[in-house]
């Protein structure tokens, strides 16, 4: 049974349809990129994952329905997200971020430390005060402090210098290879996402429109679906 | 040590001296005021802990200040009638013991904030703040037409409550139980603002859909410090009823509740001794200016006019500069 399992999940922001058919699977300890241009839905789709938005559609994770669930219960059902934008909890300090979303499990803020040495040098910092790079490690810290089944990343490396990208993607294959945690990658960067995703579903106008290995995105499929 | 260490060492230093200044320079009316302060400083305690970490702009805190008061009224006015306060279907005589009175109160102000909280935290913003306003002046007008308990006459304790080993009829010992409870609270608060529970509420306050989104749930997380802070709120009116031996509606009215608010903007929203430098200033203002004019409200108005314009932080963050809640 896949931990996560998407069909013709559809989505409106009013009257404006956003999502036309989304289809996708993850199974345990599987990394998958979600990919697409601008507006094509990824976000909205994590939206809907994460309960922050109204959606129809076969939505179940861990074989349980999403739908009638809030947000903070998907996120105890084991999504832990990492949202666009970072947004750490400006006023509070590295260590307290982390201890704020703590649950029982494996990653604890020691760990979180070994992922990203950085933040341990600076748990004692307000988040606000780091760089957008130390906020982005913060915020994946974060999602893993609530130990979650499946890891959501929506751009994580958004805006980020070369070095703090290469940073982030060890991170997150060194998350991979030891721990097998499951993970959904939204990013524009084919290559970097390419070596660390097992698989890749491309989204068009709202509707996934291929999946398949990341290697099989072809340079036609590349220009027309992503724009490279 | 940072400097609102400094500052906090420095005024529960002030608290412990005065009154015994006050002992020796034979001052009892200082005592009474300082009691008064403390007291306040309490009931502001209880409200920064919604206000100040949870973000929660509450108007009528004075609802928990009137149970716990009339929660002591109540129980010593049978007490000292010596007539129970139900029969049926089990036996509940009155009291006059503090601790009694005490957990009656919180117990009260707690069940009263839940279901307050309930219905209010359902909401944000100018609609939280009506809400909370609106309770307040249906349990105001209730106890205006309580008449078995004085109605809008209010009802007279003649004997203050007793507490075990002490004789609290002496000012300066009532008043060193009142500042030990206002210390062991102080003490509860700067522990729950670095627990997991306070960071999150913090957090909730900052950005409730991120809170979500780690999986904790910002309405419960509000209306559990809610309950806590009507609790402690509660306990201040217990004791405020038992300083001044008298409990009447203006207990529970909206311009107590705009007070006890005032006292936290004074002192400093989220700082921990903010809402206790505020109610001293407030007493002492009341003290001074009001024995110079009945108008002092405006020299007040005039302070807190500045404070909010040229000092956000209170009179905590114009000393120790910007901080935090549970710094």
């Amino acid at each position: 049974m896949s931990l996560l399992t998407v069909r013709g999940l559809e989505a409106r922001y009013g009257a404006s349809q956003a999502l036309f058919g989304v289809d996708l699977e993850i199974d345990e300890g599987e990394v998958l990129a979600l990919m697409g241009r601008n507006g094509m839905g990824k976000s909205t789709t994590v939206k809907c994952l994460c309960r922050m938005m109204v959606s129809s559609g076969d939505l179940r994770f861990a074989g349980q329905d999403l739908h009638g669930l809030r947000a903070h219960q998907a996120g105890r059902l084991g999504i832990g997200l990492v949202p666009e934008g970072r947004r750490c909890f400006a006023d509070l300090t590295v260590l307290e971020n982390l201890v704020a979303a703590a649950r029982p499990g494996h990653w604890d803020a020691e760990r979180v430390g070994a992922l990203f040495p950085r933040l341990t040098e600076r748990q004692g910092q307000i988040a606000r005060s780091l760089s957008g790079g130390e906020q982005q490690m913060l915020a994946i810290g974060r999602a893993l402090m609530t130990n979650p089944r499946l890891l959501v990343l929506d751009e994580a490396t958004e805006g980020l210098a070369p070095i703090v990208r290469q940073e982030i993607w060890a991170a997150l294959t060194k998350l991979k290879a030891e721990t097998g945690m499951a993970m959904l990658i939204i990013d524009k960067s084919l290559s970097e996402i390419s070596a660390v995703a097992d698989r890749a579903v491309i989204l068009e106008r709202g509707k996934s429109v291929w999946t398949g290995e990341p290697e099989g995105i072809s340079g036609e499929i590349a220009e027309r679906y992503l724009g490279v | 040590m940072s400097r609102e260490a400094v500052i906090n060492a420095v005024v529960v230093a002030g608290l412990v001296l005065v009154p015994l200044w006050a002992v020796w320079a034979d001052e009892p009316f200082t005592i009474t005021l300082a009691t008064r302060a403390v007291v306040l400083a309490l009931a502001a305690v209880g409200l920064n802990l919604a206000l100040g970490l949870g973000g929660l702009v509450s108007l009528g805190h004075a609802v928990f200040f009137g149970i716990g008061g009339y929660a002591m009224g109540v129980l010593a006015s049978h007490a000292q009638s010596y007539t129970p306060l139900m029969e049926w279907p089990v036996l509940i005589e009155g009291t006059k013991s503090m601790p009694i009175i005490w957990l009656v109160s919180i117990v009260a102000s707690a069940l009263v904030a839940l279901v307050i909280g309930s219905v209010s935290l359902r909401t944000s913003g100018v609609y939280f703040i009506m809400i909370t306003l609106a309770f307040g002046q249906m349990f105001f007008f209730f106890t205006i037409s309580w008449a078995a308990y004085g109605g809008e006459d209010g009802l007279s304790i003649y004997v203050r409550n007793g507490f075990p080993g002490l004789n609290t009829l002496v000012p300066i010992q009532f008043y060193g139980l009142c500042l030990v409870v206002l210390l062991v609270v102080l003490v509860f608060c700067s522990a729950l603002a670095r627990s997991p529970f306070g960071l999150a509420l913090n957090a909730a306050r900052q950005a409730p859909e991120r809170v979500q989104a780690v999986g904790l749930d910002p309405f419960r997380l509000r209306l559990v410090a809610f309950v806590i802070s009507g609790a402690i709120t509660g306990l201040a009116g217990a004791l405020f009823a038992d300083l001044a031996r008298f409990v009447s509606p203006t207990m529970f009215s909206w311009q107590l509740s705009g007070e006890i608010m005032v006292f936290i903007i004074i002192g400093g929203v989220a700082r921990l001794f903010g809402p206790v430098v505020g109610a001293v200033l407030f007493v002492m203002l009341e003290h001074w200016l009001g024995g110079l004019s009945d108008y002092w409200h405006v020299f007040l108005g005039l302070l807190l006019l500045g404070i909010v314009l040229f000092a956000k932080g209170g009179l905590i963050g114009v000393l120790a500069g910007k901080a935090r809640a549970h710094d």
